[in-house]
């Protein structure tokens, strides 16, 4: 039973209402990044007008109003992924900032040379490069967990891949191009038994399934902002307190010092020693509007309408001669990658955007895994809570047409 | 026909539609009509990688004319490479580096050559002209 008013959370969302070519646009781009409801960019609108102020250091009544916002923002993040302790929650600027941010301190605490780091093969970029740059100043080996031809991880194979040297683990929560959801809970009680650290790349996961990180017992787990309805530029990094205090700051600056003298800085404490410089309070406080809004819609409810959304269209791509799903993992989000015969992914996109209908193509910032499958890319769907088997529909319809066109 | 004479019957061809889907049609039976590339040039170093799809380029100068050849896995791509083709093939590098291109702008297919599209076919635009200035550097 769904109770996701698709009618009503449209008219959350002007954009939804926009013409692209003259066609209403249907957008499947949400993997990419997702829409905005009124209520978040309104909340950005009257922080600029109502509460600019430069935060935790104004006497002054602007500045104390913008402080609070900020961390009333960092304790609705906490709520969010079901942490007690909000000084657990660094703002980022996005996942990408927060996983370097990890790669960098993290390594210059505990990485040494010889060591070693464990991925996946399908790593969006963004969690595979900051591991080889840390590999390659210290040093140290990449390993990567395969997967098996439906797209779930040879779990089998990780465990024989932690061994004395892993030092982390860094593994995405669902893939941005298959839309496995992996199962990360127990692999990371699987590197907890060797006292291995996980970070859980949960770009992917937020916007769709309900994520606890302390259910799950992950040491890091990150995610941005603009894919799950709040701005760009601002991200989450969780990490254990223990963690945390264990390594050292990625940037330095203002906001993250405790007193400064030329000889010696000590660092502030928790979360601040992360949030160097002027942090994006605007967009912090946005982000909660956003997630406050998920929250208010139900994040059970949002999972399960788009598991609806995902089976049906899956079930009615299928419908289309020579289409080939790419990625049919039994957990899977709201991603459908697909190919269509030997039709090339850019031809798809390139029309089904001429008729008003927004997917990705390409290799997803996910180059090692394309490789892996020896496909030159997938056309990729990515559903949000906004839209509806009405679109599944007109999208079947051009789709038809457009295979039609170029075979 | 000069580079411009070209360029203006490729307008013309393409303004008689004005629904997208018909544009493409069109640029598809282009793509479909390019000659394929002689399989020995299709070499890496042929190859121009854009993010999307791939395009391979070859050029020759034989008694001071230029010709290309070009193909590319994504078949609007292919199309865009064969108009490419017949505007720039067929002239002397001099003629080639002094004519702007201004077609894809004005049949609405710009897009393509977008640097943020990053399909291989900005790139090869540049490698066009980077062939006709090395031809003619070796022709002086």
């Amino acid at each position: 039973m769904n109770t996701i008013n698709t009618e009503q959370i449209r008219a959350d969302f002007p954009i939804l209402s926009e013409k692209i070519y003259n066609k209403p646009l249907i957008y499947f781009d949400n993997g990419a990044t997702t829409q905005k409801p009124q209520c978040v960019v309104e909340r950005i609108e009257n922080g600029y007008y109502h509460l600019n102020a430069n935060i935790h250091r104004g006497v002054h009544f602007l500045s104390q109003k913008a402080t609070e916002a900020h961390e009333a923002a960092r304790q609705t993040v906490a709520d969010f992924l079901g942490t007690p302790r909000r000084e657990e929650i660094i703002f980022t600027r996005g996942t990408t900032e927060a996983i370097n941010l990890v790669a960098f301190s993290f390594g210059e605490a505990f990485c040494s040379e010889g060591d070693e780091i464990v991925i996946s093969v399908m790593e969006h970029h963004s969690n595979i490069v900051p591991w080889q740059m840390l590999c390659e100043r210290k040093k140290m080996k990449l390993r990567v967990i395969p997967m098996n031809e439906k797209g779930e991880l040879e779990i089998a194979v990780f465990q024989q891949l932690l061994n004395e040297r892993t030092k982390l683990v860094s593994v995405a929560h669902v893939s941005n191009v298959l839309g496995t959801i992996n199962p990360v809970k127990d692999m990371i009680q699987m590197a907890h038994r060797m006292n291995i650290p996980v970070l859980v790349d949960g770009a992917q996961a937020v916007p769709h399934i309900r994520v606890d990180v302390l259910d799950l017992d992950a040491d890091f787990y990150v995610f941005s902002g603009h894919k799950i309805y709040g701005p760009t530029g601002i991200g989450v990094l969780y990490g254990k307190e223990k963690w945390l205090n264990a390594i050292p700051p990625y940037q330095g600056g203002g906001e993250m010092i405790s007193t400064v003298t030329f000889e010696k800085t000590t660092y502030n404490e928790l979360p601040y020693k992360f949030e160097a410089g002027t942090p994006d309070y605007i967009g912090s406080t946005a982000l909660a509007e956003a997630l406050k809004y998920v929250l208010k819609t139900g994040i059970d409810q949002i999972a399960d309408y788009e598991h609806e959304l995902t089976d049906y269209a899956t079930e009615r791509l299928l419908e289309i001669e020579n289409v080939r799903i790419i990625g049919t993992a039994k957990e899977k989000s709201s991603v459908i990658s697909f190919l269509v015969g030997n039709i090339h992914p850019y031809d798809i996109g390139m029309l089904l955007d001429k008729l008003g209908i927004a997917v990705r193509t390409g290799h997803h910032c996910a180059q090692p895994l394309i490789d892996t499958l020896g496909i030159p890319g997938t056309v990729r769907a990515s559903f949000a809570f906004y839209n509806t088997k009405k679109e599944i529909d007109l999208f079947i319809e051009a789709l038809k047409r457009v295979v039609e066109m170029l075979s | 026909m000069t580079i411009r004479e070209i360029q203006d019957e490729i307008i013309e061809e393409f303004s008689q539609f004005d629904d997208w889907m018909d544009k493409y049609a069109l640029l598809i039976d282009l793509g479909n009509s390019l000659e394929p590339i002689d399989e020995k040039y299709k070499t890496p170093q042929n190859i121009i990688e854009g993010c999307q799809s791939r395009v391979w380029l070859n050029a020759e100068m034989n008694n001071g004319i230029v010709t290309y050849q070009g193909e590319s896995d994504a078949i609007l791509v292919k199309g865009i490479v064969s108009m490419l083709i017949k505007v720039m093939s067929g002239h002397t590098p001099d003629e080639i580096l002094e004519n702007d291109l201004y077609f894809i702008d004005r049949i609405g297919l710009k897009e393509h050559l977008s640097p943020t599209r990053s399909n291989g076919l900005v790139a090869m635009v540049k490698q066009m002209k980077m062939y006709a200035l090395a031809f003619k550097a070796k022709n002086n």
